[in-house]
């Protein structure tokens, strides 16, 4: 059996055909996580026993030539931020190490119900803080294409997990460009829908405004499938999109539309971009444009607002969102006990939380206080309004917009030291999209010189799901390598 | 109380709202008396993930509270959180509400000795309440079952100028609460809660005070009385001796209305207030504004004034009646369609102290008599005729509330109507002249010894005399001995 780069309709095919079972499956992903998660580092939690177990059911009814579920049978991996019962959820943190969760995620309900076969749960950023997982309590997560370099971040142990086949697909998280940016230095499809596609109940919450759910896979169809099966209003979230569920996977198309137009935003290839990414990422799309798209540039606002936007509003979040880790009903408990009860939540937090998560909290307050207030957050989500606004203008012109998925391969290990705001630099192009809640697919673009991949980004208007995963399954069709 | 000083109080009064399920998650909302946090969820208990979702009820509810005090509604309203740290604050955030409240700049109107006052209504927001703390000599105990419960915080102007005002704004405001279904706001429960804001001016001054004293968590209207004197005399000693009292948060021990210095704050909190974004900001159409008007039913004040002018009742008697909207709308029925104004006065009178009577002594709710209001008003009716006397109407009433039967019906059963026979009672106060010939002789120097005879034509009747009818007689006859 060769489950390399394996996609969910492979393996549902090979169920059915009896080409192995289900259980053989699972052995044979477990055989590669037991000699390679070692070093990679992808998975913090696994459970093979389980799986063996729910593979055994799935067999089961293959014997009877049951029909079964859109998922089911694929084993798939989730990170750590998402909750699922019985099992720790820490989101790689110290705070949460012990932390073992009495509910599900509504994703995490909706893939049991799909039928997917869960292995584990992954690295990522501690709290998705990073871009890089080398904020990781846990260790950080190597890149499969060359392990002295960094598997990307925050989702870092799903793309590696996918990369290197130890699963077929991941579910993980962005609130940046935490989905986007993993599957383009791991040669994934990384996508992530309109804010509030997918539920956010039940995932650990870094930035609730830009939080959402997405899937890392070796195919478009998968990214569809898998979104089809966790999407749709769930009564749990206050934002999610009053819509029943989708059928992107059913709907999906390799096709251009006609005269297709795709708009380049200059600032996305100007020289903070490495050059070899720009140049790479500009042949796909004059590939794209040989079958008939038609290419625009187009004038953004710069990058670099949104990374002050971003910052402001996701350390405001943040520093709310992690109050209620307080050591008190659940989580890390200092072993030193303090007369002042306030003290003591301090002591608690100072040990639980890392570095990256103190300073987010802190400059989180900073920028909410009286006096402060009117100048960080209030200007920011003043400046926010104009970003969605100018991608509205930019929309008015084009259908969809195209360009490199982050300024540069995957860096190597011990980047994120010393510079507090690697994360937003990386991010600086999937940024802007995200304070829209647009939605975004990453897709492999090629390599540079030493091997290491690049991703292109597609991305389109709020609810234009269909479109972008239809071009982006075109290009994957047609184009890819 | 010392003469050379008045009042400036303004009141914040928070609320717990009827509802079924708590403010943001479907937890039972039904937690008094219930075993500590067996009414929580991942929500109301701020575990990792879990997301709050508006109650819709406590939302119409609060509108219904503003529509009725005369505010204006922000047709657009939205969340806030609060932020500080406490280990009954789960989420480290309360959801509140900062600068979009549901309404602003109402006013309430009550009486005082008959003398019609209003008090500005500053806002009327919705937020959630906190969990509990229980603390013994060894340690403090959390439950969380009053975690997340609706809560309505009213804040008014600092408008009072006596203590009366106070306590009859507290009243005619829980009155209304009531009328309005919103919560039963009972004290005992902790279902309202008063937290003053209090300070001293010279008599005569018209500028705010330079201080602030607040008092919080007072649970009674009748601590709430205590606490204003005790804080008064308090005040005025130290502005008597030329100092100021300081700026502070004072807390109470007991019921004895004395304070203690809990916390000075010279400047107001930081609680680093932003949209809460987990909730969409709300959006109040006028349908919908106009839909919950036509649900508000007549209010206490107006209905208090409605029998004073209408049905010439003594402002006492009316306040009574309207004590509570059960008590209110049974008095409604009984006398729905009697035009008597004097008949109306005498059904007030007999519901107040008869009912009343019957109600206290057997322990019984309103609704638990066995006789409608419709029987009782035929039964005052009857009296009111002149077909019963008050004796006979009380053991009616008293056959009533066993039987369920017709006043009537009793009385015809029973044989109780009235002498009406001005013979046959001529002959009876004979027979007591002649059983009492020593009194009856007495009758010139004593006008105590006629009443003694009417006592005693009344037992030999049984009650049957009618007791006008046959003082006259006596007086009568007497002056014909």
């Amino acid at each position: 059996m060769d489950i390399k780069k394996a996609t969910i309709k492979d393996i549902q095919e090979g169920l059915i055909n009896k080409s192995f079972s289900a259980k053989e499956l699972v052995q044979e992903y477990f055989h590669g996580i037991n000699s390679r998660n070692k070093t990679i580092n992808a998975y913090i939690y696994l459970d093979q026993e389980s799986a063996e177990m729910q593979a055994e059911l799935v067999d089961a009814k293959l014997k009877k030539s049951e029909k079964i579920l859109p998922l089911e049978g694929v084993p798939a991996a989730l990170k750590d931020n998402f909750n699922l019962i019985g099992t720790p959820t820490t989101a790689s943190s110290n705070m949460l190490r012990d932390y073992i969760s009495p509910y599900n995620a509504t994703v995490t309900e909706r893939l049991i119900k799909s039928g997917a076969l869960l292995l584990g749960k992954t690295n990522m950023d501690a709290f998705a803080h990073g871009s890089s997982t080398e904020t990781s309590d846990f260790g950080v997560t190597l890149n499969p294409y060359n392990q002295e370099h960094v598997a990307g971040g925050s989702s870092g142990g799903s793309s590696a997990a996918v990369a290197a086949d130890m699963c077929c697909y991941a579910i993980g998280s962005e609130t940046a460009g935490s989905v986007r940016g993993p599957a383009a230095w791991c040669n994934l499809y990384g996508f992530a829908p309109t804010y509030g596609r997918i539920s956010r109940y039940g995932v650990v919450a870094m930035g609730s405004s830009l939080d959402r759910p997405g899937v890392l896979a070796n195919s478009v169809y998968d990214c569809a499938l898998v979104t089809d099966s966790v999407s749709g209003k769930d009564e749990k979230d206050a934002t999610s999109i009053p819509e029943a569920e989708t059928t992107y996977a059913h709907n999906l198309k390799a096709e251009l539309n006609n005269n297709i137009k795709l708009g380049i935003p200059k600032q996305f290839l100007d020289d903070r971009i490495d050059s070899q990414v720009r140049e790479q990422v500009m042949q796909q799309i004059k590939e794209l444009e040989k079958k008939g798209a038609k290419l625009i540039e187009i004038d953004l606002l710069d990058p670099k607002y949104s990374i002050a936007v971003y910052t402001i509003v996701s350390r405001s979040e943040i520093s709310s969102n992690l109050a209620r880790l307080d050591g008190i009903r659940y989580g890390h408990s200092s072993e030193q006990v303090l007369e002042s009860i306030i003290e003591q939540i301090a002591l608690n937090r100072y040990e639980g939380l890392g570095n990256e998560a103190r300073q987010r909290s802190m400059t989180g307050a900073y920028v909410l206080s009286a006096g402060y207030y009117d100048a960080y957050y209030k200007k920011a989500q003043q400046v926010r309004t104009l970003i969605i606004e100018d991608f509205n203008k930019a929309f008015a012109k084009v259908d969809l917009i195209i360009g490199p998925t982050m300024p540069s391969v995957a860096p190597k290990l011990g980047v994120t030291s010393g510079n507090p705001v690697f994360g937003e630099l990386a991010d600086m192009l999937t940024e802007p999209s995200a304070l829209a809640g647009l939605p975004c697919i990453s897709v492999p673009a090629g390599f540079n010189n030493e091997g290491l991949p690049i991703g292109m980004q597609i991305f389109g208007p709020q609810y234009s799901e269909q479109l972008v995963l239809n071009t982006a399954y075109f290009y994957e069709k047609h184009l890819a390598k | 109380m010392n003469k050379e000083f008045e009042f400036v109080i303004g009141l914040e009064v928070h609320l717990q709202v009827k509802t079924e399920s708590k403010m943001f998650c479907r937890c039972a909302a039904d937690y008094f008396g219930q075993k500590p946090n067996s009414r929580v969820c991942p929500v109301c208990l701020g575990l990792p993930g879990a997301l709050p979702v508006p109650n819709a009820l406590a939302v119409k509810k609060c509108l219904s509270l503003c529509l009725a005090t005369n505010c204006q509604i922000n047709k657009i309203s939205k969340f806030d959180r609060k932020n500080y740290f406490y280990p009954d604050l789960p989420k480290g955030y309360q959801i509140s509400q900062y600068d979009l409240p549901l309404g602003e700049n109402g006013f309430l109107e009550f009486d005082v000795d008959s003398d019609s006052r209003r008090v500005r209504i500053r806002r009327i927001h919705l937020e959630e309440d906190t969990g509990k703390s229980m603390h013994t000599n060894e340690e403090t105990l959390l439950d969380f079952n009053k975690s997340g419960i609706p809560l309505i915080e009213i804040v008014t102007e600092p408008d009072f100028v006596d203590i009366e005002e106070v306590l009859a704004f507290a009243k005619r405001l829980r009155q209304t609460v009531r009328f309005l279904g919103i919560s039963n706001a009972d004290m005992e429960k902790g279902q309202m809660r008063y937290e003053l804001n209090m300070s001293l001016r010279k008599v005569g001054s018209q500028k705010l005070p330079q201080y602030k004293v607040e008092v919080k968590n007072i649970g009674s209207i009748s601590v709430l009385e205590k606490v204003i004197k005790y804080e008064f005399e308090r005040q005025a000693d130290i502005l008597a001796s030329g100092k100021l009292p300081t700026q502070e948060t004072r807390g109470l021990r007991d019921l004895s209305g004395k304070t203690y210095s809990q916390r000075i704050k010279e400047d107001a909190d930081d609680y680093r207030y932003f949209p809460e974004p987990d909730i969409p900001p709300m959006h109040f159409s006028d349908e919908y504004l106009e839909e919950i008007k036509s649900t508000i039913c007549e209010l206490p004040q107006a209905r208090k004034h409605r029998y004073v002018f209408d049905y010439k009742l003594e402002p006492d008697t009316a306040e009574v009646l309207i004590t509570s909207k059960v008590r209110s709308d049974w008095f409604e029925e009984a006398i729905e369609k009697i035009k008597d104004t004097a008949l109306i006065k005498e059904i007030a009178k007999w519901l107040i102290k008869d009912v009343n009577a019957i109600i206290k002594e057997q322990k019984l709710k309103l609704s638990e008599l066995k006789f409608t209001p419709k029987q009782f008003s035929q039964l005052v009716e009857m009296l009111y005729q002149k077909k019963l006397s008050g004796t006979l109407a009380k053991q009616v009433l008293a056959e009533m509330n066993s039987t369920g039967d017709e006043p009537e019906a009793i009385v015809n059963r029973k044989g109780l109507s009235i002498m009406a026979d001005e013979t046959e009672l001529i002959k009876v106060i004979k027979t007591v002249f002649k059983d009492n010939a020593n009194v009856v002789g007495d009758t010139k120097k004593n006008p105590n010894a006629a009443k003694f005879l009417l006592g005693q034509v009344m037992k030999a009747t049984k009650g049957k005399a009618d007791p006008a009818e046959s003082a006259r007689l006596i007086a009568d006859l007497l002056s014909k001995e």
